[in-house]
């Protein structure tokens, strides 16, 4: 070990004799200690994120209500994804306009809505895995927002429905062709129901 | 060691001196080019690394090949780099043909790892003038096949990661806040996607945006007072400004398209974001303080997402869709955008000369990061799962 160190050094002086012949600057070398222990990182241990209470933390908005019911009215009630499964809507490739293929669906929905006045609607916005992240996000939340209109046009008092978009983050069929990528690129129905009680 | 030394001393002198000679001229080039950094397509710098061995020899190399330099052998080598990484990290920085001495410095405590990063930098500004990246941080976000995942932040090259959020939902677009150990990002966690801000010093969060539909896509403005985002409650995803406590909120675009991915002008002048006019993806910007949108145009790069302005304000980075996608840059005044690499969603360092970007690999996305000047790029330390979103910390 030390003759290595020996042997560093001599190598050190020989090539800095060699290599900066005629240096202007010949500088000592400097010597830079760093903080913090053995094996930290760069970053020290981070807080990790503590609980947030729905509604309840500062900055919380819209608690009052706004062009759609808030979101704790929303979160009392018991989600039911298989009563309106049947009608799914698909969407073309990058669009969100409701095809008139899908008309049918949406009027199913509508239908179900009038018959069952206790119940609220949540339309879940979805995409292929072709376009980026966050603008598959917006396409997703758009896609919703079309069907909330489409189901306005129908009748459906727009305030007993509320959108949510994830973006490419659910697919039904993780494949990677055309038929996957159709599937993918939907709208789903879920019934939203009162608790039973309340 | 004794491999390496010998031969120069038994040459000495005639060699060096030659060589000096037959490079001169190419060499004062390359020292014209790499000392003023205008444009793209710039070759790398050609250094010679000795001396260095294991964890510290990797990080120099890593470190100093994505920020433009090239590995050579020392009588080839325009800046002649050695020392040694036995217990502590020592260097010594070499201009062949100035024949100087520009570094010559050791390191002492934290880890190896830390020295190596920190005589990375220490490189970088005795060859450039410029500050290093080796010892920045980034933030990403690292999903499983559930689509569920966890926000991380790492070092830019992806080691020491840490998960700060265990929240178990779907988690997006971290964006740190400049100069402070904070980010925002977007969390389902309350079934919804929202916005929270998260000290990490401390752990603690709270809700910026929490109204009905999309909240997604924060971005701090460079002084951290305001903070750009997209909002869907007034009936499409739109660009929508607060303060940085979520309150003064101001509405900034109202088309019946989808806006998305909004960034900062580094004066705080501009908001940039893709959007769309006449069913085609397009970028445009918005006075910060409200006004007309005004489009900017990315001649022979089809549907642009995803824009990061440069902190020195030059340039533009964005996603590209042609066949696959495309990493572009493009002066931010305007100009022809230039194809860099294949990938997604690219975020500036804090030296507006590298970008991190994800790569589709599989079905799962990575993390790489690109030296914009002369195109080397390198993925970083994989976490697991699919890691994307990348927000370097400026």
């Amino acid at each position: 070990m030390k003759m290595m160190k020996l042997t560093c050094s001599l190598a050190f002086a020989l090539a800095i004799a060699l290599a900066a012949t005629g240096c202007r600057n010949h500088k000592p070398v400097g010597v830079t200690p760093l903080p913090g222990q053995q094996n930290s990182g760069l970053v020290g241990d981070l807080g990790a994120g503590g609980t947030i209470g729905a509604g309840g933390a500062a900055g919380a908005n819209e608690a009052g209500g706004g062009a759609t019911a808030a979101l704790d009215t929303f979160d009392g009630m018991t989600k039911d994804p298989a009563a309106l499964a049947a009608y799914t809507v698909h969407f073309a490739y990058d669009s969100a306009a409701v095809k008139k293929s899908e008309k049918a669906n949406v009027q199913s929905v509508a239908d179900a809505l009038s018959k069952d006045s206790s119940a609220k609607l949540l339309i879940e916005g979805n995409c292929d895995e072709r376009g980026t992240e966050e603008y598959n996000r917006s396409l997703g939340e758009r896609r919703a927002l079309a069907l909330r209109g489409a189901l306005s046009k129908l009748g459906v008092d727009p305030s007993r429905i509320r959108t949510i978009s994830y973006g490419k983050d659910k697919p039904v069929d993780p494949a990677n062709n055309e038929e996957a990528w159709a599937k993918n690129r939907r709208g789903d129905f879920v019934l939203l129901h009162p608790k039973a009680g309340a | 060691m004794k491999n390496y030394y010998l031969p120069l001393i038994k040459a000495g002198l005639p060699v060096l001196l030659a060589a000096f000679t037959v490079n001169f001229a190419c060499g004062q080039q390359e020292l014209t080019i790499s000392h003023d950094i205008t444009g793209l397509g710039v070759k790398p710098i050609p250094v010679s690394l000795d001396g260095f061995s294991g964890e510290v020899a990797e990080v120099l190399k890593f470190d100093l090949y994505v920020q433009g330099f090239s590995f050579v052998a020392p009588e080839a080598a325009q800046y002649q780099i050695s020392g040694s990484s036995a217990g502590s990290v020592q260097g010594r920085v070499v201009d062949r043909f100035a024949k100087s001495t520009l570094l010559a410095r050791s390191y002492t405590g934290a880890s190896l790892r830390r020295q190596a990063h920190t005589f990375a930098d220490d490189i970088v500004q005795a060859i450039t003038h410029k500050n290093g990246i080796a010892q920045t941080k980034i933030a990403f976000k690292v999903q499983s096949s559930t689509g569920n995942g966890e926000i991380y932040i790492a070092d830019f090259d992806g080691r020491n990661a840490q998960s700060i959020t265990h929240d178990a939902t779907i988690v997006a677009a971290p964006a740190w806040v400049p100069g402070r150990l904070a980010i925002y990002y977007t969390t389902y966690q309350l079934g919804n996607p929202d916005i929270f801000y998260h000290n990490l010093s401390t752990g603690q969060r709270h809700v910026v945006a929490h109204y009905s539909g999309l909240n997604t896509s924060a971005a701090a403005s460079p002084d951290g007072s305001k903070v750009a985002m997209i909002l869907s409650r007034s009936g499409s995803p739109d660009v929508w400004v607060c303060a940085a406590d979520g309150s003064n909120l101001k509405q900034l675009t109202a088309t019946p398209e989808d806006e998305s991915s909004p960034c900062w002008s580094p004066d705080g002048q501009w908001i940039c974001y893709a959007t769309k006019v006449a069913e085609r993806r397009v970028l445009a910007k918005v006075p910060a303080g409200g006004g007309a949108m005004q489009r900017i145009p990315t001649p022979g790069a089809p549907n642009p997402t995803e824009p990061d302005w440069s902190p020195d304000g030059k340039w533009i980075a964005f996603t590209s869709q042609a066949g696959g996608f495309d990493i572009c840059v493009m002066p931010a005044g305007g100009g022809t955008p230039t194809v860099l690499v294949a990938g997604e969603d690219p975020s500036w360092s804090p030296n507006s000369r590298t970008l991190i970007f994800t790569r589709r690999v599989g079905g799962r996305y990575v993390l790489s990061v690109l030296d914009v000047f002369t195109k080397q790029v390198k993925d970083i330390a994989r976490i697991s799962g699919s890691d994307s979103q990348p927000a370097w910390a400026r």
